[in-house]
């Protein structure tokens, strides 16, 4: 019944076997162990759950992992290189962007593909680039500043 | 990181000590949590509002793969779930963890699936069949009272759990007798699902080596849930039970209560000796959270000739759901009727509640609880009075206006509050200067020349928080205090504990207290460590709503430092061979005024206490202290929003080009927190003007039962707030502390709401209930056009 699938997550390899109905999201925090990708609300509405895979930012409980074998995933655990914290996760702090803490990996996760595709947002792409992002605490003013103070601080790209 | 060389941190925008986890991935939410031996939780709901459960066949389920057990009510034989506040009358029914006999809303736990996955349980939960006679719902608080209405329960008739009054009936009859001008207007609250983004959970395991319970659970008040479940529905020792609330993703009141899968898990743990996990998915969350608002008001205001008020008369049906939930009563009647002078002089009011049950989810407190409900009322009847008596609507609020009272008398209302102080005209003065109010009239007139609607709308408000004394609430009916404990545990080498019952969910106390504490013993933060959330290791607490973290568990920690700080002067006395009184305690040392030499430091003294080689006969060594700190009274923060907003007459879009928010929350520790909830605050009230609603259909079905369905305030609907404060400190508490984090809440659904109403005036609508959505805007704008 189970299905093998290998995929490479934040650099490391993983293999299983899993169910096929298994979704992407739940192999993540149940199999692999990785637990900073949050689930909020089952049915793409909120984001917590986004994840990079191949490139693209991507909510994880859209997807079966099966769907996902041999991607190149990176998680909220693998945006800080060599303990230093993304632009992203620094301009969430330094500007609280978060409160409860329970949608910012997706928030930072999105915010990360948001400044793919706009290296200098305005706070209108930011706003709408959001859109697929729930969060009940801030009110998203200081996730807008947060992304704003991360994209005057992105390392320029090679 | 700031450190003491600083100077104060009291009142600074210190960066978050919690941060670093939560951006990382690193937090620890109850699902995060892992055992050995885990089994998972799925419920089986009622797919009827209003139904007889006939019968129910657990055999095909229990043969699916993975399913370990199924209960039902025949099995778990515990108490019901407690309701924590009682009115004179009330009528509470008994709410089974899992339905008995009967389903009384769409979304009621019947039975409960354990499996070796989650996905197990849950084809366990599919697998489940049960019979159901369908019976009629109901689901408006007021049809519910009518006559010939379904009736949830035999033994209250008419569904009436209560009918609860305030203010001086006969005063309030007079002043509508001799009134100049009378204004009448109904109103609808409407119910909302608070949504929380992380979903509730909760982790049971049950250790059968010492026969304790754990608990881990998405709580803003773990002891309240350890005390209410160990001594009214388990029956087991609180010494037995441990509750463990770690971090928590977002409260806004719907974890205070205690919830039949929590129960149910718990219980299943014990029985079955293995750990249970259970993690509400979305949809769970919209049938059995706790739901908040759903009022059917009719309120009437009486003016002077001079436009003075001069009375209020309130009639509301608030809709509590099928069962009433922990605190239920108390927010349609204590956290509403007392709140309605606002920050206005009235001499008379006089407010009926009838508290009705329903076939929907049950109703509690939910951001702001009652006190929204109530600016709503009266910041929707002074715009209409406004509109009425041809006032613009910021002067009629400040003719009204309580005068100032800084003082330290308070002002009483004739609905039982005493305000601790106030200063209101200058937040309305700073709303309009920030709105550029006046300028924006002139801008709203050239524009309506165009055919573009902008409209302003204002609000000015009071709100209620901590609530307190203890010994007040308990003669209004509480079920428990109103306190809050802290203590401060000095080691031996300096660094600080502080234990708090009050409990962050986003409130940031892992920084805020520890700016206190580093101020008060002038150490560093990172000798500080704040903990909370867990009964095994604070002594008791009453968690975190009704903003009173601050305000109540803050004075109880201040309280704690005056006792360290009190010993650790004598213990420094006695070794700098001085009196006590010849001590100056600063940065952490205590020296012999005129002699700065003769000095001890902090962690020096600390030792000692330890050590206890040298300090005053007599003295118990060891360096720590407790507190319960019960205020003497509620804090009354205040404030006044403007909105600025543009109706297109075509679409009936919305669109808030400007957000002022001037809140009086008295003594700030951290401006950029205080600032922060603001924002969160502001968007979940316009979420309720604008977008969200709870839609129950006449019979009970839940239509608005996914984030597809319910509309939650998005990034790109709502613009950046410009924020303000005045400072008017509370006399009530040490620090003068009011309160901030539902002010956003409480003054944004009003505003927005007045604003898109004064956008509408000129075609002639004077009122449309919430939420104000494109289609309802545009049904109204285009029946004014073919008038």
């Amino acid at each position: 019944m189970n299905v093998p699938v290998t995929m490479t997550i934040n650099g490391q390899k993983y293999s299983h076997e899993v169910e096929p109905r298994l979704l992407l999201v739940h192999y993540i925090r149940e199999v692999v162990g990785l637990t900073g990708t949050h689930v909020g609300c089952d049915t793409s509405q909120c984001g917590a759950c986004t994840i990079h895979l191949n490139g693209q930012a991507l909510k994880a409980c859209t997807m079966f992992t099966v769907q996902a074998d041999g991607a190149k995933i990176t998680t909220i655990e693998g945006m800080a290189k060599n303990g230093e914290l993304h632009p992203i996760q620094q301009g969430f702090w330094e500007k609280h962007g978060l409160q409860c803490g329970f949608c910012t990996p997706g928030m930072i996760m999105t915010a990360a593909q948001i400044l793919e595709r706009h290296p200098k947002p305005t706070e209108e792409q930011i706003r709408h680039q959001l859109e697929g992002n729930l969060c009940r605490c801030t009110g998203y003013h200081n996730i807008v500043k947060a992304i704003q103070w991360a994209a005057e601080h992105m390392p320029a790209k090679k | 990181m700031a450190t003491v060389t600083e100077g104060r941190l009291f009142g600074k925008s210190i960066k978050r000590r919690e941060d670093p986890r939560f951006i990382t991935g690193r937090g620890t939410y109850v699902d995060d949590v892992k055992l050995p031996g885990m089994t998972y939780a799925a419920f089986v709901r009622s797919p009827h509002a209003h139904a007889r459960i006939k019968a129910i066949d657990a055999a095909r389920a229990r043969k699916v793969p993975g399913v370990i057990a199924v209960y039902t009510s025949q099995e778990i034989k515990v108490g019901g779930l407690p309701c924590g506040w009682m009115l004179p009358g009330i009528k509470v029914p008994t709410r089974p963890v899992l339905a008995q006999g009967k389903a009384r809303y769409v979304g009621e736990p019947v039975a409960i699936v354990i499996g070796e996955t989650p996905y197990a349980a849950k084809d366990g939960a599919e697998a489940v069949s049960v019979t159901y006679e369908a019976l009629q719902g109901v689901s408006d608080g007021k049809k519910a009272h009518q006559k010939g209405a379904p009736q949830l329960f035999d033994e209250i008739p008419s569904n009436q759990c209560f009918y609860w009054t305030i203010g001086d009936k006969a005063a309030a009859e007079a002043a509508f007798k001799s009134a100049a001008t009378v204004v009448s207007q109904p109103l609808l609250n409407q119910r909302l699902i608070p949504n929380a983004i992380e979903p509730r959970a909760c982790v049971a395991s049950h250790s059968p080596a010492t026969d304790e319970l754990t608990l881990w659970v998405t709580s803003q008040n773990p002891h309240v849930h350890r005390l209410l479940m160990a001594a009214f529905v388990l029956a087991i020792p609180e010494t037995k039970m441990r509750v463990i609330a770690p971090d928590v993703g977002g409260g806004f009141g719907s974890k205070i209560f205690v919830y039949n899968e929590e129960v149910a898990v718990s219980w299943a743990s014990r029985t079955l000796k293995r750990p249970v996990k259970w993690t509400a998915e979305r949809r769970e969350s919209f049938l059995n959270d706790a739901h908040g608002r759903d009022h059917v008001t009719e309120a009437e205001m009486a003016f002077s000739r001079e436009g003075q008020i001069t009375g209020l008369r309130v009639k509301t049906h608030a809709n509590l759901g099928a069962y009433l939930s922990t605190f239920a009563p108390l927010i349609p009647s204590y956290l509403y009727g007392p709140l309605l002078s606002g920050v206005y002089k009235i001499p008379a009011i006089f407010c009926e509640v009838w508290g009705m049950l329903s076939n929907t989810a049950p109703v509690d407190a939910y951001r702001g609880a009652g006190r929204p409900e109530a600016t709503f009322l009266l910041e929707r009847v002074m715009d209409r009075a406004a509109r009425q008596l041809r006032l613009d609507p910021a002067e009629l609020r400040r003719k009204n206006f309580i005068p100032a009272f800084t003082g330290g008398t308070p002002y009483q209302t004739p609905v039982a509050f005493a305000y601790d102080s106030g200063d209101y005209e200058p937040a309305l003065r700073r709303a309009l200067e920030l709105s550029g109010y006046e300028q924006v009239r002139r801008e709203q007139t050239a524009a309506r020349q165009k055919g573009r609607y902008l409209g302003i709308g204002v609000t000015t408000y009071i709100e209620a928080c901590g609530p307190a004394p203890s010994a007040v609430a308990g003669a209004l009916g509480a079920g428990a205090g109103l306190w809050e404990s802290g203590q401060v545990r000095v080691d031996p080498t300096g660094t600080v504990t502080v234990f708090t019952g009050s409990h962050s969910h986003g409130q940031g106390h892992e920084t805020t207290f520890a700016q206190i504490v580093a101020d008060e013993l002038g150490i560093p933060m990172e000798q500080i460590e704040v903990v909370h959330g867990d009964t095994a290791r604070i002594p008791f607490g009453m968690g975190t709503y009704g903003s009173r973290s601050a305000c109540v568990g803050g004075s109880a920690i201040v309280k704690c430092l005056d006792k360290i700080k009190e010993k650790g002067r004598k213990i420094a006395a006695h070794l700098l061979e001085a009196g006590e009184q010849d001590l100056v305690f600063q940065g952490g040392t205590w020296s012999v005024k005129g002699s700065p030499d003769k000095k001890k430091a902090w962690g020096e003294v600390a030792l000692m206490a330890y050590l206890a080689h040298n300090i005053p006969q007599g003295m118990e060594p060891g360096l720590e202290a407790t507190s319960f700190y019960d205020p003497v009274n509620f804090t009354f923060p205040f404030g006044a929003h403007v909105a600025v907003v543009e109706v297109d007459a075509e679409t009936g879009a919305v669109t808030i080009l400007k957000y002022v928010a001037v809140d009086d929350v008295g003594r700030v520790i951290n401006p950029m927190i205080v600032d922060g909830m603001v924002h969160g605050g502001i968007a979940q009230g316009v979420g309720q003007a604008l977008w969200e609603h709870g839609i129950y259909t006449d019979d009970g079905q839940l239509l608005s039962g996914t984030m597809m369905d319910y509309a939650m305030p998005k990034a790109d609907s709502l613009p950046s707030y410009v924020t303000d404060r005045t400072v008017t400190p509370s006399p009530i508490n040490p620090l003068g502390f009011k309160g901030a984090g539902e002010t956003g809440t409480i003054a944004s659904t009003p505003t927005i709401a007045n604003a898109v109403m004064d956008a509408l005036e000129p075609f002639g609508v004077r009122h449309l209930d919430m939420p104000l959505t494109p289609g309802k805007i545009w049904k109204a704008v285009a029946a004014a056009k073919k008038k």
